[in-house]
């Protein structure tokens, strides 16, 4: 369990909660940081594009991994050039690619991402893309170079939980890249059950930003995601789907 | 009940003014608002049927309490649940509206507040609105702004903080031409992260240009959906083309912009007729053009320079609240810009529900921040103002004032690609 890390790019992590971008507040921030423990911090670009005082920059401490986003990109084209103005701006190699043609459910365009994937990917950025989760799109994902998978759980800011949870069960059966659930965990034992799946890690936001109380929500999410990963490491108990199994062996009677 | 809108100006001369009496009095000297000037574009839409179907046959008495409290519990808000949250029969419902806004605005823009302010570099005007400041019957000073003068204002303005700015002005092609608002832009791309204009309509071409010169969204207010209403409020002028005007959101959109503001003046007309059709504008057009950003604003009417009696009727600040929070609820999504012609106080509270804009350090003059921001006598001449304002706070005031509501200011969330 000590040796068990989160490894992306070849960059190792200890914390499996990574903080959205979305619901951005300093509270958030030092809450994500302390409480939950996170270690990666995404950060929309489009939002640090901003004059000195306002600068979020200023307020994420040294030893945290930035993850810009591309954020506000409709195509291939504007992610890319997003990515290259987040690296401008100091904000290092890590970037999400989220490419958007929805302004609505804010739903992922897969074709256009694996495009920018291959790109950024091709230029030495640590590309984790986030998708609608396809096992095709996945495997072109990889074949692109991305550094992980990032499949929705549920439409951004939802609070819904694992909707898409059979389809990113396949992921992580079939994908030899940490996938991380993003988008739509809404509580903790959201967060646990994905971790149980198998999941890499757990990126969320408004369940924190929208909490009562965000520190304590922050810890929550922390020993939620700790308690799925140990689960899954230690392998589940068996789920039974069909009633009880008798405990005598069916074939008991079978001999030599 | 009704506003009195005609002012005579003691400087109008003889003719003016029988011209003016002409066009108030007798609906057959004025010419067909329907009809498009040869100038104007025409795009193929099925929108505005859409829109105007719904609104015509909308008959809000017909819902009830439990209509309203069916709206508030479904998961997915329809258009007859909108229906039912904008009539008489939500008003009681008014404080379980409110927490579900909340709660929607919350899952979209948790606690971000964005600020910007508005810049007007010219007010002259060549349609005769009658409730408007600018109208070309009024007696104003008019003014239009060089531009070193547009500059000197950016940078005072840019100095404050500001980071996003929505460039006006009166709607006169011969005195503000699409080049001259396109110079402006540019230079406002110097000083601004995000820029955007509230002009007069244009056609796809010259949205394409003013995209190219740094602007990326487009605010345009139908004033009222009401076709008839509209006739009889805007008597002369280009702006008179209603069906041009409901379609200019989509033009920007065809020319390039990103986003794009909708807004009914409210205290014009049926209010909530007016409200339902801005949103059901949205609602379609967003079903049309996914990837847009859209906004609503939602002003009432304010007194203006020599007609100080004009007012929204019966558009109180509760109804103003209820139509935000239907708003909200129907269009979860959108952003919601409330701007300086409602107080202090009324944008502290709807910042909480559902507003997710609000203007700061707010002129609707003519080249006065330098004396409006500093306090300094100058000697430079001003153009006189669109209207009253009722919130005068500076960006600092405001700023500290959100963060005060336990809510997050953002100046900037753009990034122009």
């Amino acid at each position: 369990m000590n040796n068990d890390k989160l490894i992306i790019g070849g960059h190792e992590f200890e914390s499996r909660f990574i903080l959205g971008s979305g619901k951005y507040s300093l509270n958030l921030i030092e809450a994500a940081i302390k409480d939950a423990g996170a270690q990666i911090i995404t950060l929309a670009v489009r939002r640090a594009n901003t004059k000195e005082e306002e600068n979020i920059l200023k307020y994420i401490p040294q030893n945290v991994t930035l993850l810009p986003n591309t954020s506000g990109a409709r195509d291939a084209k504007e992610a890319v050039r997003i990515a290259r103005l987040a690296r401008e701006l100091g904000c290092g190699d890590f970037v999400k690619i989220e490419i958007m043609r929805d302004s609505k459910y804010l739903l992922p365009d897969n074709q256009e991402t694996v495009k920018a994937t291959e790109i950024l990917a091709n230029e030495g950025f640590v590309v984790m893309p986030y998708m609608y989760p396809d096992l095709n799109i996945a495997r072109d994902l990889v074949n692109a170079g991305a550094a992980s998978v990032m499949p929705l759980a549920s439409p951004i800011g939802s609070n819904k939980g694992l909707s898409t949870k059979e389809f990113i069960q396949i992921l992580i059966d079939e994908i030899d890249l940490p996938i991380i659930v993003d988008a739509g965990i809404g509580k903790p034992s959201q967060a646990c059950e994905a971790m149980e799946m198998g999941a890499a890690a757990i990126m969320a936001n408004t369940a924190l930003a929208t909490a009562g109380d965000l520190p304590l929500m922050a810890s929550a999410f922390r020993q939620a995601i700790e308690a799925g990963r140990k689960a899954y490491l230690s392998g589940l108990g068996r789920v039974l789907v069909r009633g009880a199994e008798a405990s005598d062996p069916l074939t008991d009677f079978l001999h030599d | 009940m009704e506003n009195d809108f005609f002012i005579d100006s003691k400087k109008l001369s003889q003719a003016a003014l029988e011209r003016k009496h002409k066009l108030e009095t007798d609906p057959s000297s004025r010419s067909n608002h329907m009809e498009y000037m040869p100038d104007m574009e025409k795009i193929h839409s099925d929108v505005r049927d859409n829109v105007m179907s719904h609104m015509n046959s909308y008959d809000y008495h017909q819902y009830t309490a439990e209509d309203v409290r069916a709206a508030l519990e479904h998961d997915k808000c329809t258009i007859e649940d909108l229906k039912a949250l904008l009539s008489p029969a939500a008003e009681p419902y008014l404080e379980q509206m409110a927490k579900r806004a909340r709660i929607e605005t919350g899952k979209h823009f948790g606690n971000n507040v964005y600020i910007f302010t508005p810049l007007y570099i010219a007010n002259y005007c060549e349609n005769y609105c009658v409730y408007c400041g600018f109208n070309c019957y009024n007696d104003i000073k008019r003014m239009k702004l060089k531009t070193e003068q547009i500059e000197q204002e950016m940078k005072i303005i840019a100095e404050s903080g500001m980071e996003e700015i929505l460039i006006l002005t009166g709607e006169s092609r011969s005195q503000s031409s699409v080049e001259y608002i396109g110079e402006a832009c540019r230079l406002a791309r110097k000083y601004f992260r995000m820029v955007g204009v509230e002009i007069y309509p244009v056609n796809t071409d010259e949205y394409k240009y003013l995209h190219e010169c740094g602007v990326d969204y487009v605010t345009v207010f139908q004033e009222t959906y009401d076709t008839v209403k509209y006739e009889n409020l805007h008597l002369a002028g280009h702006k008179r083309i209603w069906p041009y005007r409901f379609e200019a959101q989509e033009r920007a959109l065809m020319g390039g912009m990103r986003g794009v503001g909708f807004s009914a003046l409210l205290g014009l007309s049926d209010f909530r007729k007016d409200a339902l059709a801005s949103a059901l504008h949205v609602y379609y057009l967003q079903r049309k053009y996914p990837y847009a950003e859209m906004s609503l604003s939602c002003p009432r009417l304010r007194p203006i320079i020599n007609n100080d009696k004009i007012n929204p009727l019966d558009v109180h600040e509760k109804q103003l609240c209820q139509i935000l929070c239907a708003y909200r609820i129907f269009l979860p999504f959108v952003g919601i810009t409330v701007s300086s012609r409602e107080s202090a106080g009324f944008r502290n509270g709807i910042v909480k529900i559902a507003a997710t804009k609000v203007s700061a350090g707010v002129s609707t003059g003519i080249g006065d921040h330098e004396s409006k921001y500093s306090g300094k006598e100058t000697d430079s001449l001003q153009g006189d103002e669109q209207f009253e304002i009722a919130d005068s706070r500076s960006l600092g005031t405001m700023y500290k004032d959100i963060e005060d509501e336990g809510l997050q200011p953002v100046l900037n969330d753009y990034l122009y690609v």
